[in-house]
């Protein structure tokens, strides 16, 4: 990971609020670390899956010229988990790229609790309203 | 091609993208769904679905590093959120009635568009602009570490900006890609933010920008595990060691690479959207 090789970790809006206990620059370090977290975790689960995938379909062909769509059991939550309970490397791929998808959901939750702790009630209803709109996309989608 | 070869030649195109993507403050879609169709004959719905799983991985797996650097600017990326996440949920619904040759020949465009738009002479960064009612009001302004010390920068045109940036979200929605070009040229040109924050803040928007529309394409059956898988973990890992360089690198000489890719992708794509051969 880069942090501390180009530049002290302290530079940044940190010094320009060294007063705001709960600044800015906190909130982007932790949600920070919550992407990247849920990216390597996501990314974990779908190299396990690969790892399955390849070693049962290696020899197999691949194609992908002709669209299908994907069986209702990589495109539901339920599904992926049902495929990922049986120890399918393909239900185990779609279950990280679920996670994958969750981690920004999760970074705006996490977002609105931050200016929430900051009192910024203006910023608080603008998280509020993206988070929304990405909870509608997965349930009004039918994924769930 | 048998699924082993298929899986390791498309990690490795997508190490690449990512690389690109990541330095160039793209997200690596805006070159794999081109790559995917032309060269690996992916049918473009899958390549859609694949890439915009791989822009939310680019997306936040580099926005932990660019934090660190102080460069990008939440509140200026979660108010302009509001513009992309509505604008890439209406995206991603027309992607689903739209024939694949008409996104085929929009993706052209687009690609066009973005090559010209990087290529184009830019005035060198206005500093110490006048703050603007609005963007005060909104609390967009800010500062960031520039090379000769802690820089602050006015937030410009933010009703242009939030314009911009819903388009941005629709083409994201409809092409599968993080329209890093749009939000940038939203950020640089409209609202004349720095161009390090205007192109980290950019990356860290891409990946909520991606999941508003990610779970149209999971649920209408576009992101297939098989492919997705090799995008994902390539794109990823690409964009993680782009993001170690950023800081490094020359602004000019990214813009160049990039935009030549971009070009040649671009007419290709047209080519393919408007002669009907996708």
């Amino acid at each position: 990971m880069t942090e501390g090789k180009i530049s002290p970790p302290q530079r940044g809006s940190a010094q320009a609020n060294p007063s705001k206990p709960w600044g800015d620059y906190q909130i982007e370090v932790i949600v920070g670390y919550l992407l990247r977290y849920g990216v390597m975790i996501s990314a974990t689960i779908v190299f396990c899956g690969a790892c399955i995938y390849l070693f049962r379909h290696a020899h197999e062909p691949a194609d992908y010229r002709i669209f299908r769509g994907e069986p209702s059991d990589f495109r539901t939550i339920p599904g992926v988990l049902q495929s990922a309970r049986h120890g399918h490397g393909r239900g185990w791929i779609q279950l990280g790229l679920l996670f994958l998808v969750a981690t920004p959901i999760a970074r705006v939750a996490f977002a609105v609790v931050g200016f929430a702790l900051e009192r910024d009630r203006m910023y608080v209803t603008f998280t509020l309203i993206v988070l929304s709109v990405l909870l509608y996309s997965l349930i009004g989608s039918g994924t769930f | 091609m048998t699924i082993l070869t298929f899986t390791v030649a498309v990690a490795i195109v997508s190490f690449v993208a990512g690389l690109l993507g990541s330095l160039t403050g793209l997200g690596g879609g805006v070159v794999l769904v081109p790559l995917l169709t032309i060269f690996f004959h992916v049918d473009i719905r899958y390549a859609i679905g694949a890439s915009l799983v791989s822009v939310i991985a680019t997306s936040s797996g580099a926005a932990a590093a660019y934090v660190k650097e102080g460069f990008s600017n939440i509140r200026l990326g979660m108010f302009l959120e509001i513009a992309t996440t509505v604008g890439a949920l209406l995206g991603a619904y027309l992607a689903t009635w739209i024939p694949t040759t008409a996104i085929a020949t929009v993706f052209g465009i687009m690609l066009l568009y973005s090559a010209y738009i990087s290529r184009r002479v830019r005035p060198p960064e206005l500093r110490s602009l006048p703050p603007d009612p609005l963007a005060t009001r909104l609390r967009l302004n800010g500062n960031f570490p520039d090379l000769d010390g802690e820089r602050s920068y006015n937030v410009q045109r933010v009703p242009a900006g939030f314009s911009l940036m819903f388009g941005a979200g629709a083409l994201s929605g409809l092409l599968g890609i993080g329209s890093g070009a749009v939000k940038v040229l939203a950020m640089d040109q409209a609202m004349r933010i720095p161009f390090k924050v205007s192109t980290t803040t950019s990356n860290f928007m891409i990946g909520v920008t991606a999941a508003a529309s990610a779970g149209v394409y999971l649920s209408r059956g576009y992101v297939d595990p098989g492919l997705a898988m090799p995008v994902m973990l390539g794109v990823l890992a690409g964009s993680l060691t782009g993001s170690r360089i950023l800081v490094k690198a020359e602004t000019k000489s990214l813009r160049l690479v990039f935009s030549l890719v971009i070009l040649v992708l671009g007419l290709q794509m047209l080519y393919k959207g408007l002669w009907g051969r996708i």
